[in-house]
């Protein structure tokens, strides 16, 4: 048993995990829409939508019976600045007049919409993970899976008042995290980050480059400390 | 729509809730109890509003958030080295084993491979970790079931593998010492034996608390039979760690999903039960403690001589991608998804942690119970309201 | 019996009742400090107090001190006659105990006739007073551990009377120094030595007495009243300053009382080998032969009650009401027997 895993291993794992890839595909039909396979690591598959509550139906009968997580992602670029190459002025306190770029085009699977939501499983039986996102429209509806996954319950608690998805057939959508008075969305990218906006991004000062001629009186004054010391102990 | 009045109605009920009080008039309905959010049984800030009926459950909502830090928005504006000092405070007493699984999911965007050396000093701290947490649960079971003493056992005993982190990283209970690509500094002299020492006395600590506890016979009439939970209903709530293995599923990420640190060096088991009552949960945490001292010290013996940390840049961007990975932490499945789109930080961050999941059972599981029982399953499901509220 | 001194009664009572009063501050003190500070502390690899007073031995007087400064608040919605009763019915419950403890021949407030009869029967009034307090608190907690010990102690009389009458039967006497002089003339199978301390001859009745005692001074494992850690404090928990003192009094002063009573009824009281009965010195060595007994039973009381963790509620009226009350009663058969037979 080594650390690199010999090359038929990484072939069996590409077999395994195309071999379910193909299965899914068969089983879901033209619910799925786009694949990802990143060989001996992961399976990502996107599907319709509409079809959310079968495909995870079709998912738990194809043994995915452990359930991981439900969350979702905010594709859009946040207006505040954030690194030091970026303008921090305030922005928001001015209109951006340029419609902000929903960039997903490094997602995995693709996608349209501005919100994402994704699903990860578990097969104990093939010990293999799966993602199952899926687009989440302009109405920020879509159906529950509460009743496929009981875990799920929390979990799309959260993400409605992190995110404001609705999610149709829910019993008791109320807040878990936040109290009952807070209005908003958190974890949208337009919604700010206080501290963002009272004190600019202090990152850079993290990775300021030690000076040229200050880096070598420095590494004398440490190593005589440390012979002062008495050296190796 | 029926959120709303639902909501109103969950808001009377919490505010009713939030008065302890008997009513003047004599309910003779139900009783609301709350347990917590102050509470010495809740470890943490956690709310429990529970109606009774006499003294058995009838329905019981956890209500929490009062932790709740935002930790996913907060990794959004921040770099990946900056990143580790926040999520070290999510499971605070799994010290080093929260920043593992993060470190590990952008070292897989980045395609870097940390060296042997460091995979195998990562697992040595990543097991100390769970000996420190689980050693705390072995004696922190003991007094939400009554017993006094066990606990300052487990206090006292807990500090030796505390002093041996601490030694490594310079902190006891945030290391912040995982780096993308490694480790900041190797191991210091002599760390190794002592490192051995320290093994041997937790066993002997695993020893008393089995003497102590599992033999009484108080401590069986508590726990066998209460707080059952099934392997479907187990795996359909995504219970992970020892609760999971207390239902007799075999299911342990670092035999079946090993990312890449050191387990499949070493020779060593996963301990199931079949029973899945809160007894169960207890012996499986307790043969846990006693695997990882072994798995210790087996690996103190075999560590490869090497560089401490690959090759990386200095200032990290880490690629377009996404990546979910997760490892079994000492509360159960710690996973970061990391979608990165080829900044200095992470572009969004989800961090699914294992007491989310675990909590999320207890009204199914607290129906119809006696309010010790309540105490007592909330104490065998072990969970760290930093985990919980992120 | 030869007396001391011969003074008329109300002033020999009057000495009598100071000296009790006295004594139960004192003996709470004891035994919190030795058991609760000190003992407590060694068993869980702590040292405990030990700033105040040479070793901390002051350190309950510092509490007591803090308690008396602190402000007298109720709840709001509390009963309030009823709420300020309660730890005073609970604490005098505990100094009608102390009325009959022996310790010596005439060192005994009254030496009544039923004093068995009479201390099972007050020492269940502190009953009235935990549900009291319970109830009154206006506080869901406090109403739930008050409910528990109301089942619970009334549960446990039982065995402990029973207990108890195994002793009676054998000492063929209710009165306490009776019991003493039972056990000190009494023979084993013909050796007078050592007397015959009744713990040797009802050895179950010594356990159900303990056992019951333990869970009327709702102690682990019998605690569900005052469950610390789900009840936070059970029904004393919105009681402050003097009157939780006075709780915190009762419940140790009645320790002492239950240890004072076990080691009269089975381990021979004031009386020890090598001395008559009748012996004047007695009235002065018979309170420090007392009270190393108490100290030695208490020392049993409370280690099982750091050690344990506590029964739940039904368990705990399971194990009382099937498990304790037949072993007592088979007691109770079997010393009738012996009595008549032998």
């Amino acid at each position: 048993m080594t650390d690199e895993t010999p090359p038929e291993d990484n072939a069996v794992a590409d077999e395994k995990r195309e071999a379910l890839l193909a299965g899914l595909s068969e089983s879901l039909g033209e619910d799925l829409v786009e694949s990802y396979l990143r060989p001996h690591e992961d399976l990502w598959l996107r599907v319709r939508s509409e079809s959310w509550q079968d495909s995870i139906r079709t998912a738990k009968s194809a043994g995915f019976e452990y359930f991981g997580f439900l969350s979702a992602i905010d594709w859009e670029i946040a207006p505040e600045g954030r690194y030091e190459d970026t303008e921090f002025d305030g922005g928001l306190e001015e209109e951006d007049e340029e419609p902000v770029e929903i960039d997903t085009s490094t997602g995995y699977g693709g996608g349209g919409s501005r919100f994402q939501l994704l699903v990860q499983l578990y097969s104990l039986s093939q010990q293999i993970g799966l993602i199952l996102k899926t687009d989440v429209g302009e109405d920020m509806t879509i159906d529950t899976i509460r009743d496929i996954f009981a875990g799920a319950d929390w979990h799309e608690r959260e993400t409605h008042e992190m995110f404001g998805v609705f999610f149709r057939g829910h019993p008791t959508l109320q807040p878990l995290y936040l109290p009952t008075e807070f209005e908003g969305h958190p974890l949208r990218k337009d919604f700010p980050l206080l501290a963002r906006q009272v004190k600019p991004w202090p990152g850079v000062v993290d990775i300021e480059e030690i000076p040229e001629h200050l880096e070598a009186q420095l590494e004398a004054e440490v190593m005589a400390a440390f012979e002062a010391n008495g050296g190796a102990s | 729509m029926t959120a709303t009045s639902d909501r109103e109605q969950m808001a009377y009920i919490s505010s009713q809730a939030a008065d302890a009080r008997v009513n003047v008039e004599l309910d003779t309905g139900d009783m609301t109890l709350n347990i917590g959010p102050q509470h010495p049984a809740t470890h943490g800030t956690l709310r429990i509003a529970c109606q009774l009926d006499g003294e058995q459950v009838v329905v019981a909502e956890p209500i929490m958030g009062y932790m709740h830090r935002g930790y996913e928005k907060l990794c959004e504006v921040r770099t990946y080295p900056q990143c580790t000092t926040l999520i070290n405070r999510i499971d605070w007493l799994g010290s080093f084993a929260n920043e593992v699984p993060f470190i590990l999911a952008a070292e897989r965007l980045m395609e870097v491979e940390a060296p042997p050396r460091a995979q195998w000093i990562r697992t040595i701290l990543f097991e100390l970790s769970r000996v420190a947490n689980l050693a705390l649960f072995l004696g922190d079971m003991g007094v939400q079931i009554g017993a006094l003493t066990p606990v300052f056992f487990a206090f006292r005993d807990r500090e030796r593998v505390l002093n041996q982190i601490e030694e490594v990283t310079g902190g006891r209970f945030h290391p912040n010492f995982d780096r993308i690509g490694g480790l900041k500094d190797d191991i210091p002299k002599g760390w190794i034996e002592e490192t051995h020492s320290v093994m041997v006395k937790m066993r002997t600590f695993c020893d008393e608390m089995e003497d102590l506890l599992v033999g009484n016979e108080i401590f069986q009439a508590r726990c066998r039979g209460v707080g059952v939970i099934p392997p479907e209903v187990a795996l359909s709530y995504g219970l992970s760690g020892a609760n999971l293995r207390a239902s007799g599923v075999d299911w342990d990420l670092r035999r079946d999903a090993n990312p890449g640190l050191a387990w499949d060096q070493v020779d060593w088991r996963v301990w199931t039960h079949p029973d899945g009552d809160s007894f169960a949960r207890y012996w499986v945490r307790l043969q846990e403690t006693r695997e990882a001292t072994r798995i210790v010290d087996q690996l103190l013996d075999g560590i490869p001589s090497g560089p401490i940390m690959a090759k990386v840049p200095r200032i990290i961007k880490v690629p377009a991608g996404e990546a979910y990975l997760s490892t079994e932490n000492p509360l159960g499945e710690m996973g970061y998804y990391i979608v990165s789109k080829g900044d200095l930080g992470p572009f969004r961050v989800k961090i699914r942690t294992p007491s989310f999941n675990n909590i999320s059972i207890v009204p199914w599981v607290m129906k119809g119970v006696y309010v010790p029982d309540v105490i007592t399953i909330l104490g065998s499901l072990y969970f760290i309201l930093g985990d919980i509220d992120r | 019996m030869t007396t001391l001194l011969a003074l008329p009664y109300w002033q020999e009572t009057g000495i009598k009742l100071g000296l009790a009063l006295a004594i139960i501050p004192t003996t709470s003190l004891i035994l919190v400090y030795l058991f609760l500070f000190k003992m407590m502390a060694f068993m869980q690899s702590r040292l405990g107090p030990n700033d105040t007073g040479p070793y901390g031995t002051l350190q309950l007087i510092a509490e007591a001190i803090k308690f008396l400064q602190k402000e007298d608040i109720h709840p709001a919605q509390a009963d309030r006659r009823v709420f300020r009763m309660a730890p005073v019915v609970v604490l005098a419950s505990t100094f009608l105990l102390y009325v009959v403890l022996p310790a010596g021949p005439d060192a005994v407030v009254q030496n009544l006739d039923t004093g068995v009869f009479y201390a099972m029967a007050v020492s269940s009034i502190s009953v009235l007073g935990i549900l009291m307090a319970g109830w009154s608190s206006a506080n869901k907690y406090a109403l739930l551990g008050g409910l528990r010990a109301a089942g619970q102690l009334i549960a446990y009389e039982l065995p402990l009377i029973l207990a108890v009458m195994g002793v009676v039967i054998q000492a063929e006497t209710l009165n306490l120094q009776g019991i003493v002089e039972a056990q000190a003339t009494g023979e084993i199978f013909g050796f007078g030595g050592i007397g015959n301390p009744f713990i040797l001859t009802q050895f179950l009745a010594f356990l159900i007495f303990m056992i019951a005692a333990q869970a009327e001074l709702t102690q682990t494992p019998f605690d569900m009243p005052v469950a610390e850690t789900e009840l936070v404090g059970g029904f004393h928990i919105e009681y402050t300053g003097f009157r939780f003192l006075l709780f915190f009094m009762a419940e140790f002063g009645t320790a002492f009382a239950f240890a004072a009573l076990a080691s009269v009824m089975f381990l021979g009281g004031w009386w020890i080998p090598g001395f008559d009965v009748d012996d004047n010195i007695l009235n002065v060595l018979g309170p420090g032969v007392m009270l190393g007994k108490i100290l030695l039973i208490a020392f049993f009381i409370f280690w099982v009650r750091f050690t344990y963790p506590r029964l739940r509620e039904d368990q705990l009226q399971k194990f009382a009401w099937k498990v304790l009350i037949p072993l007592a009663l088979v007691n109770i058969v079997l010393t009738g027997i012996f009595k008549v037979v032998f």
